[in-house]
């Protein structure tokens, strides 16, 4: 025969090198003939999802579309353009609030959760005491929608009442994004505190800090968030539960503008409240967390709605379940319970005072930051008592859920590779290993406010049940697979 | 002079990368200036300093400035930089901290590029989504899963085809790539013979023949057992043959396999045919040669004196086992199928869990009184989440002790031991007290060694070894067969010499 030469002629030389996968006999018998080995540690996928996962992978659309999900994902340059107040951003009124993750009713919200909607209506007057509050909230009368919904995300309880100054994040075709401003830390609305302190800081975030924040910003011009990201991760930043630098990097840049708010007095501001606002700033190493995660948020919104994809869009949790969201599978949440995080705990708090995993700040981890970037970010290791070489070995197992390297935002620890990039559901369920997400964790009595921070891992039944949703909607050919 | 100036916008690298970027470019000859910087003020102003227009780029923007004899040059300098700044990200230093192992095989293909094979033997319902995988990422598969679904196996074929790899498998034992064994396979000389095999151990039981003969086995492609159905249709039967006729290193192919679907059988004909390289077809079955007469046929063809296959004997005159049926236990496929052909031919009737005869089969695990019957212990059926019988050949010496045991109990029982790679590392040992307790019994045994000279076992070892349990022990199959068929019907052993008549 042989018209032409075969196409598998390169197969008929003594391998050097041979991949396998299964049977650890098969691989011995090469490694005694002296072939080099390159072993797949492989486990068989959660049980009942082998069907799911062959059909997935026999859809033709999967690479094309997968690839058009990251590039667009990668092609997004986010700009911090505005702080405007949530009523005219979101357009939410009275008794209308967001909160972090999934859909939520008041029925199943957990204690942080329910402490920060207490909070939110002492903030904008709807009750005067905790008790009413709690009335009002319980009876129906609050309207709650998560911030994924309204182009918009928020650490911890993540509640935005209408009052509340956000963010604004906007990319070049004028898709924007939005988060809250970072309260600090300790006792604060989103970590479920309530109250007259916290009630005062969220008023003067909302008539000083925003004011003069969205008066610089307008002065200085647009900042390039990603290009700021990419110099926080090359300083030991992973954009979640580490933003010093990039804070510092915010302020840096800010701050000539902040100053020259005075000059025209058009934020009614004085000296006083500007040198109020850089210390606040000073004193918050997470001030720019809200930052990153609308930035992240507009990148993961990039890669949503393209059918045949196993890309996950959002990773969030409401305090009660955690939920992703996959680019093939629409506005869909796949949710099961969330976990409670192990780390380290401040002061006399322990493990027993842990509310389940909570927040929309998973949306960075969703990018390939947090948890994924934590070879960059070794210090943030000591959380859970590990050392640097768990945190290199960290990110590399992140890579082994992820289909690509961001561009920009690349890790010197690892030869300036790029963060691991566009979480596939897919990869997810083959390997059995859920993400790893760094996160702060919340006192599980509403009031308590922070107790700890430390690492979560997301229920691998999210992942396996997104997977069963894009296959129901795979376009394969029969393969089998029981 | 020419003077090229890029921006990238976004592009973010600190100034210490971009300064050593900067230096390659500049060490090409030509090059008279080069900057490559984040687009800050300073450097914006830098750049205006050294002669360059003002650009149109922000302290987010990468730009690169080269001031150059020729255009050419001065893209060529750009293009420098641009590959140094890729290179960083992907190369070098990072792999050294890489701990664990990749969980998955695209990972392990991203970590190996030169590994140009993948050898997969996950659970059959698993094995296609690896296998896959492996194609996608431009390598050739072996599958030695069982158990995995046809519809999975076209679809397999299908791809590797149009990506222009070989799918070896599913249900492939054995595969020998240039000297090299993947999954089953014995110690082969590389030498002139090429084989495309359907059938793992029918190509194991080939090569050893060939190698008692002196001749060596260059490359065993194995395509599955079903790759010659007509659901499959020879998809890679045919694509070995064509790689195997192309290699000028070798000098007869072979083409192993059960009986082909006859549609197949005609498109492989054909092909084969169209070779410039003589084929040999050794397609076992009621019509067909015995391996031991392609073994030969293969040897004619290269002009070499093909002996009769050695075998090794008891000491003593051999007494007439005890009345009773042959029982065949059977870790290879192709050599069940070949000894059930030997013995139906001069016993009649036997009963076999994997006769293509309905009436004649039966459940693995019934024993029907009286009638002979020959087992295939290392069909899929039985190998469901059990180690096959040539890795742990347990199971074969349990039913060689029952047969002892038993009441009007096997008066013959024949077995194949196979080694080489993969395979278990003292199958004799294993076998040997049930063996020994069957002769006790007063039943005669007969063993078919399937190994080479080279194998990690050792030919010799092995099989002075069942002769030390009473065994007599062929090379040939085919011979073993006879050899029972002899004893079950008094006529003692098979003179030296025979060849097995051609239909």
């Amino acid at each position: 025969m042989s018209i032409g030469a075969s196409p598998v002629t390169d197969l008929l030389v003594a391998p050097e090198a041979v991949i396998t996968v299964g049977a650890p006999t098969l691989d011995e018998a090469l490694a005694a003939q002296g072939v080099a080995t390159v072993p797949v540690e492989w486990r068989p996928p959660p049980a009942g999802s082998a069907a799911a996962v062959a059909k997935v992978t026999a859809d033709p659309r999967l690479a094309p579309a997968n690839r058009t999900a990251i590039d667009r994902m990668t092609a997004v340059r986010p700009r911090l353009v505005d702080v405007r107040p949530a009523a005219e951003l979101v357009g939410i009124g009275r008794h209308q609030l967001l909160h972090a993750g999934p859909p939520l009713a008041w029925g199943a919200a957990s204690g942080p959760m329910r402490g920060a909607i207490i909070g939110a209506c002492l903030y904008e007057g709807w009750a005067d005491t905790p008790d009413a509050a709690e009335g009002l909230a319980a009876s129906g009368a609050i309207e709650l929608a998560p911030c994924h919904d309204h182009a918009s995300v928020g650490p911890m309880a993540g509640i935005v009442s209408p009052s509340m100054p956000m963010w604004v994040l906007e990319e070049a075709g004028g898709r924007t994004s939005r988060s809250t401003l970072n309260e600090g830390l300790g006792k604060v609305l989103r970590y479920g505190a309530f109250g007259d302190a916290v009630t005062e800081r969220l008023r003067w975030m909302e008539r000083v800090l925003g004011p003069i924040l969205a008066s610089g910003l307008r002065r200085h011009g647009p900042i390039d968030v990603g290009a700021l990201i990419a110099s926080m991760v090359a300083m030991g930043d992973e954009g979640h539960n580490r933003n010093r630098a990039g804070t510092s990097l915010l302020v840096r840049a800010l701050a000539p503008d902040l100053v020259r708010t005075l000059e025209d007095g058009d934020a009614g501001s004085r000296a006083g409240d500007v040198a109020d606002v850089l210390a606040f700033i000073d004193a918050n190493d997470h001030f720019l967390l809200n930052v990153v995660m609308g930035a992240a948020k507009l990148v993961a919104d990039a890669g949503a709605e393209v059918a045949g994809s196993s890309v996950v869009v959002a990773m969030a949790r409401n305090g009660t379940d955690f939920g992703i969201r996959v680019a093939g599978t629409g506005d869909r949440w796949f949710t099961a319970p969330a976990a409670v995080p192990e780390g380290l705990y401040l002061g006399g708090f322990g493990p027993d005072d842990a509310n389940p995993d909570i927040g929309d700040s998973a949306i960075t981890e969703t990018v390939g930051l947090g948890g994924f970037a934590m070879a960059g970010a070794p210090a943030i290791v000591q959380l859970v008592g590990g050392d640097v070489g768990d945190a290199v070995g960290w990110t590399e197992l992140m890579y082994e859920l992820t289909l690509a390297e961001h561009p920009t935002w690349t890790l010197p620890a690892l030869g300036f590779r790029g963060v691991p990039f566009g979480i596939d559901v897919l990869r997810v369920v083959r390997t059995g290993v859920a993400p790893i997400v760094n996160t702060g964790i919340a006192g599980r009595v509403a009031g308590t406010g922070q107790v700890g921070a430390g690492l979560v891992r997301p229920p691998l039944d999210c992942f396996t049940a997104a997977l069963a949703a894009v296959a129901a909607v795979a376009e394969s050919a029969e393969v089998g697979g029981r | 002079m020419t003077e090229s100036v890029l921006v990238a916008r976004g592009r973010y690298h600190d100034s210490v990368t971009l300064m050593r970027a900067s230096a390659v470019a500049r060490d090409i000859t030509g090059v008279e200036t080069v900057i490559a910087a984040m687009g800050t003020e300073l450097n914006r102003a830098l750049l205006v300093q050294a002669g360059f227009a003002a650009p149109d780029a922000t302290a987010d923007d990468l730009v690169v400035a080269v001031l150059a004899d020729s255009p050419a040059t001065a893209e060529g300098a750009i293009a420098a930089i641009d590959r140094h700044l890729a290179e960083r990200r992907t190369s070098g230093s990072g792999v050294a901290h890489r701990r664990g192992k990749p969980r998955t095989v695209e990972s392990a293909a991203a970590r190996a590029p030169d590994a140009g094979v993948v050898v997969v033997s996950v659970p059959g319902a698993h094995a296609y989504v690896e296998a896959i995988a492996a194609l996608r990422a431009g390598r050739h598969v072996m599958v030695f899963s069982d158990g995995v679904d046809v519809a999975a196996e076209v679809a397999l074929k299908g791809e590797a085809t149009a990506l222009g790899r070989l799918v070896m498998g599913p249900d492939c034992g054995t595969t020998i790539l240039d000297g090299v064994g993947l999954g089953f396979a014995n110690v082969v000389v590389p030498g002139p013979v090429g084989l495309v095999a359907a059938s793992g151990t029918g190509a194991q039981q080939l090569c050893c023949l060939l190698d008692g003969a002196g001749i060596g086995v260059r490359h065993v492609l194995g395509v599955g057992g079903r790759d010659l159905s007509s659901a499959v249709g020879g998809v890679s039967a045919l694509a070995a043959l064509a790689a195997l006729d192309d290699d000028p290193a070798v000098e007869v192919i072979g083409v192993v396999s059960k009986p082909p679907d006859p549609a197949v059988a005609e498109a492989v004909m054909s092909a084969a045919a169209q070779c410039r390289t003589p084929v040999v077809l050794a397609l076992v079955g009621p019509v067909g040669p015995t391996l031991t007469d392609a073994a030969a046929e293969i040897a004619d063809a290269l002009g070499v004196t093909f002996g009769e296959p050695q075998q090794w004997r008891p000491p003593g005159r051999s007494e007439l086992p005890r009345p009773g049926p042959v029982l065949g236990l059977f870790s290879g496929g192709t050599n069940a199928a070949e000894a059930l052909v030997v013995l139906e031919r001069r016993l009649g009737p036997v009963r076999s869990n994997v006769h293509p005869d309905p009436l004649r089969r039966i459940a693995p695990f019934d024993s029907p009184g009286g009638a002979h019957v020959l087992l295939d212990l290392g069909d899929d059926e039985l190998t469901a989440g059990r180690p096959h019988p040539m890795i742990d050949p347990t199971v074969v010496a349990e039913r060689v002790a029952a047969a002892a045991d038993a009441d009007g109990g096997a008066g013959v029982v024949v077995l194949d031991v196979v080694l080489g790679h993969g395979a278990h590392p003292d199958p004799a040992a294993a076998l040997a007290p049930a063996l020994t307790a069957a002769r006790a019994a007063g039943a005669a045994t007969v063993a078919v060694l399937i190994g080479t000279g080279g194998d990690p076992q050792g030919l010799d070892r092995q099989a002075r070894a069942l002769v030390d349990a009473g065994a007599t022990v062929h090379r040939s199959n085919a011979r073993a067969a006879e050899e029972a068929v002899a004893l079950a019907t008094g006529a003692g052993a098979v003179p030296v010499g025979t060849r097995s008549s051609r239909p």
